[in-house]
């Protein structure tokens, strides 16, 4: 009997202890300010979703107190810890009480990053909060304070496809932004470029403001490290750039590389036209029509709009030989290639170097050229088919003229002449 | 006598005595009756010679044809593009299809509204519906040969309906697949068809049928054998005069496909893939949208039967009505006979009405 | 009466109907050359001979381990690669940023792209650049001597 008792009880404790790992700890903070009206029950409804709560903390895990306490006094307790709404500039550390801790963090997501506080102090808004300045970005500004989604949802405020509209609430509100003295068009400069597009297009790994500007860290790229942001994807543009003419006297001359001509928000879809010494150039902003910079500029224009538009002129041709139902299968194959060397000469533009530019485009004409020429051959063919198509109609329509005519005469149809 | 002439008695005299006595003489001697219906008669010997080209340009792609899906495709593509003429024999064997089955159902209707097939020529008739069940057959099979995209789906949604034939449904669809699905053992099986099986029966239906036209000569309609109570209908020789006309016809018919081959290209399209998503619009061609239109319009249930089934069995129905219609025609001069024609007008407007719903829809 | 019979022959009738007899022995004797013409040319197998069944890739012995090969698989190109342990595997070599045709590099043992520097790895998947998607995935078979590459199956 009493051995029985005991492993009744040994079960018992057991099987208790586990329900109570797996049962969520109790929050009562939740259950009453989740009937409230008003912003006090906003934020218990919202934190259903949050992240922390489903890892099962709760209410008094980030503002104190006691969670399972029902009474109003028990759970908001200040001498339990109960901190109320927590004042801006301690939340980061409140933040990091646990996000900083890696032997915390490593129970619930071990490839979680325990940095964010230390990138933080090193980030504009940082030094501002620091500086008190309470009207900076802390934590709870991008992240939300209680429907808290992890990055990779669709639904977090800082998941690439909002990371703009996160940083625009301050970044583009110019009334908020006054004391700053800094612009407040990069959120609808970006929104017309061509990373915005891809980021529209889902491409959930295109440039937001985050990936050139840091997250955590916040700050824009230091002169000098402009290029290597950007050749942090675009690595060829810049390798060819610092090889090129531009890199070191616009280094002494404090001119960063890449915004320079791209912009660095509104980055537009690069044209040819961006070369040359055409009204949308952007080499005559410094350089003339006639000095060395400008000839280059014409030389790279020219070589490269003379491959665009015979690629085009090849490309029309067959779409008509196409059309009248010739088969071009195999130029199309031979025009792809010579696109490809255009798409290729585009980037080698960055070296600034026409004789380099003007070597891939010579490629591509070839290759071009001989697209045009198989249309040509088709069309040709498709000429010499209505030819003979001609031809032989007439040799039918000769031989049905005939034959009618021999049946009238074997039939006697002409006129009769009586014989003598 | 000249020598030309001695030289011609002695070559006939040759062959007679090897092919025995009369020779072509029947053919020679053969009269055409000679009324205001005559045009209709050149509608046989025209699907006769557009048969012909199918033949002889069914057997020059043959040269070049490989029927495997790994291979057909690029071997009608090779054609197209590499073989000298290619172009104009497969445009040509592609409308030429199309024409014979025209030709081939204006042949039927004319037939029809003339009574052509009155005693004793309903066997004629009998053999002629045969025929372009068999002319169906080989464009249906053909259709699949070069392996695209349109031509997999077609045919998959052609032999999908098979399996609603009750008892022996599923059978008849494996023995058409070679198999569950479309494959390129489908493929093979429609190749087999189309270049043995078919050309082997429709041989032989063929000659069985200008026999018969041969031995009861030209039937004349009811409203000229009313012209002529005593029998003796105007006629001319069938050689030379029917048969010159009938050259100009085939001539003529010769031209319009050059034209239709070197103006309007049969598209070649894209390879089939098999595990693509069946592309939107698929339809058949033209000559089985009236079947496939009425398919759509009929609900899901119908009495104790499928749709498809019920489908099927009207088809069946009425196509067995048709051939029967020389013992159905009691009195084709009489007011049986003019409800028949009625019947016959109205499959032609719903065949017609149909057609351009599908076409349109 | 007899007279006009036998003055047949001479007669202008006979002359037009020997006349018209000539135009359609010419006229159909035309139409058979220009129907023959181009079924003589179209039974002369065309020069380049062999059909493109382009889904022969490679001959068996033709790649050493580690390296690729670009061939051409319908209207685009694909590229066939024996990996180190002799196996092959091959994709579509139409780079999915903007199409340029990707390359294998043996030093690395990746897929890259020479335009933008996409790079790709040997399962097809899109690891660094701008590539927004993998590389299509075709089947390979080894057909006897030939190494041959067909679309893959989905699923």
């Amino acid at each position: 009997m009493q051995k029985m008792l005991c492993i009744l009880t040994c079960v018992l404790a057991g099987g208790w202890s586990a329900a109570a790992a797996d049962t969520p700890k109790v929050d009562r903070c939740r259950e009453c300010h989740a009937i409230l009206d008003g912003p006090n029950g906003e934020a218990a409804k919202q934190f259903t979703d949050d992240v922390h709560a489903k890892n099962g903390l709760t209410c008094a895990d980030c503002h104190g107190g006691d969670s399972s306490a029902e009474d109003v006094d028990k759970s908001m307790d200040r001498k339990k810890g109960f901190r109320g709404i927590p004042q801006r500039a301690q939340i980061p550390e409140l933040c990091a009480r646990c996000h900083s801790d890696g032997a915390y963090m490593r129970a619930y997501n071990p490839s979680l990053r325990t940095d964010q506080l230390a990138q933080y102090w090193t980030s504009v808004h940082g030094k501002r909060l620091r500086a008190s300045d309470l009207r900076v970005a802390v934590c709870t500004d991008c992240h939300s304070a209680h429907g808290i989604r992890p990055a990779s949802s669709s639904l977090s405020t800082v998941n690439p496809l909002h990371v703009p509209v996160t940083c625009g609430r301050c970044h583009a509100d110019a009334a908020y932004m006054k004391p700053y003295q800094i612009p407040t068009d990069q959120l609808e400069n970006y929104r017309a470029s061509v990373h915005y597009q891809t980021l529209q297009g889902g491409d959930l790994s295109a440039p937001t403001c985050a990936t050139c500007h840091g997250n955590h860290g916040a700050a824009p790229p230091g002169m000098g490290s402009v290029e290597r942001v950007c050749g942090t994807c675009h690595v060829f543009q810049e390798r060819l750039f610092d090889q090129g003419p531009h890199k070191n006297p616009w280094q002494k001359a404090g001119i960063p590389g890449c915004i320079t001509c791209h912009s660095n928000h509104a980055v537009l879809h690069t044209s040819d036209a961006f070369l040359g010494t055409g009204s949308d150039s952007l080499c005559l902003r410094c350089h003339s029509a006639d000095d060395a910079g400008g000839k280059v500029a014409g030389r790279a224009y020219a070589a490269l709009s003379n491959l665009d538009s015979h690629i085009r002129q090849s490309a029309a041709i067959l779409d008509r030989a196409e059309r009248a139902g010739m088969d071009v299968a195999d130029a199309r194959v031979v025009l792809y290639s010579g696109r490809e060397k255009l798409i290729k000469a585009r980037v080698d533009v960055h070296a600034l170097d026409p004789a380099s530019i003007e070597e891939s485009t010579a490629a591509g004409m070839k290759l071009a050229a001989s697209a045009f020429q198989a249309g040509q051959q088709a069309l040709a063919e498709r000429a010499f088919r209505r030819k003979g198509l001609a031809l032989s109609l007439i040799v039918i329509g000769f031989v049905i003229l005939s034959l009618w005519l021999f049946i009238r005469e074997l039939e006697g149809k002409w006129s009769r002449q009586p014989t003598p | 006598m000249s020598p030309r002439e001695i030289a011609v008695v002695r070559i006939r005299g040759w062959f007679r005595e090897r092919f025995g006595e009369g020779g072509l003489d029947w053919l020679l001697h053969k009269q055409v009756p000679r009324h205001r219906h005559t045009i209709w008669y050149y509608l046989g010997g025209m699907t006769l010679f557009l048969f012909m080209v199918q033949v002889v340009t069914g057997i020059l792609l043959l040269l070049y044809y490989r029927p495997s899906p790994g291979e057909a495709f690029e071997s009608v593509q090779f054609l197209m593009t590499k073989v000298q003429f290619g172009w104009l024999v497969r445009g040509i064997h592609a409308w030429s299809a199309n024409l014979l089955i025209f030709t081939a159902m204006l042949h039927m209707f004319s037939a029809f509204f003339l009574k052509a097939y009155r005693r004793p020529r309903e066997l004629t008739w009998l053999s002629g519906c045969v025929l372009l069940l068999l002319f169906l057959g080989f464009g249906f099979s053909g259709y699949l040969l070069p392996w695209n995209t349109l031509a997999f789906f077609a045919t998959k949604v052609g032999t999908q309906m098979i399996k609603a034939v009750p008892l022996i449904g599923n059978w008849l669809q494996t023995f058409l697949r070679g198999g569950e699905d479309v494959t390129g053992a489908t493929l093979t099986r429609f190749f087999g068809f189309h270049v043995a099986i078919l050309p082997a029966l429709t041989t032989m239906v063929v000659a069985t049928h200008l026999f018969l036209v041969q031995r009861f000569g030209m039937s004349v309609p009811p409203s000229v054998e009313r012209k002529y109570p005593n029998g003796n209908v105007p006629s001319y020789r069938f050689v030379p005069n029917f048969l010159l006309r009938d050259l100009m016809g085939w001539y003529l018919a010769l031209g319009v496909l050059a034209a239709l081959a070197a103006l309007f290209p049969w598209d070649l399209g894209v390879k089939a893939d098999p595990f693509a998503a069946t592309p939107a619009g698929i339809r058949p061609e033209w000559y089985f949208l009236f079947m496939f239109q009425t398919l759509k319009l009929i609900p899901g249930r119908f009495l104790f039967m499928e749709g498809e089934q019920f489908g099927l069995f009207l088809f069946g129905l009425a196509g067995l009505l048709w051939v029967l219609v020389p013992f159905l025609d009691r009195n084709p001069v009489g007011r049986i006979g003019r409800w028949i024609a009625f019947v016959g007008i109205g499959a032609i407007v719903y065949i017609l009405g149909m057609s351009l719903w599908a076409w349109r829809g | 009466m007899s007279a006009a019979v036998t003055d047949f022959e001479e007669s202008p009738k006979a002359g037009r109907r020997r006349l018209l007899k000539t135009l359609v022995g010419s006229g159909v004797v035309a139409s058979f050359v220009s129907i023959c013409y181009p079924i003589l040319k179209f039974l002369l197998p065309p020069r380049t001979g062999e059909l493109d069944s382009d889904t022969v890739a490679a001959r068996a012995d033709e790649l050493a381990p580690n390296s690729a090969k670009i061939f051409r698989f319908g209207n685009s190109p694909g590229i066939l690669i024996r990996l180190a342990d002799g196996n092959y595997r091959a994709f579509s070599a139409v780079c999915t940023h903007l199409n340029c045709t990707v390359q294998y590099r043996k030093a690395e043992n990746d897929i890259w792209c020479a335009c933008h520097n996409g790079t790709y790895d040997l399962m097809g998947r899109n690891v660094s650049g701008p590539p927004p998607r993998p590389l299509s995935e075709y089947q390979v078979h080894a057909r006897g001597q030939e190494i041959v590459v067909s679309r893959a199956a989905r699923g």
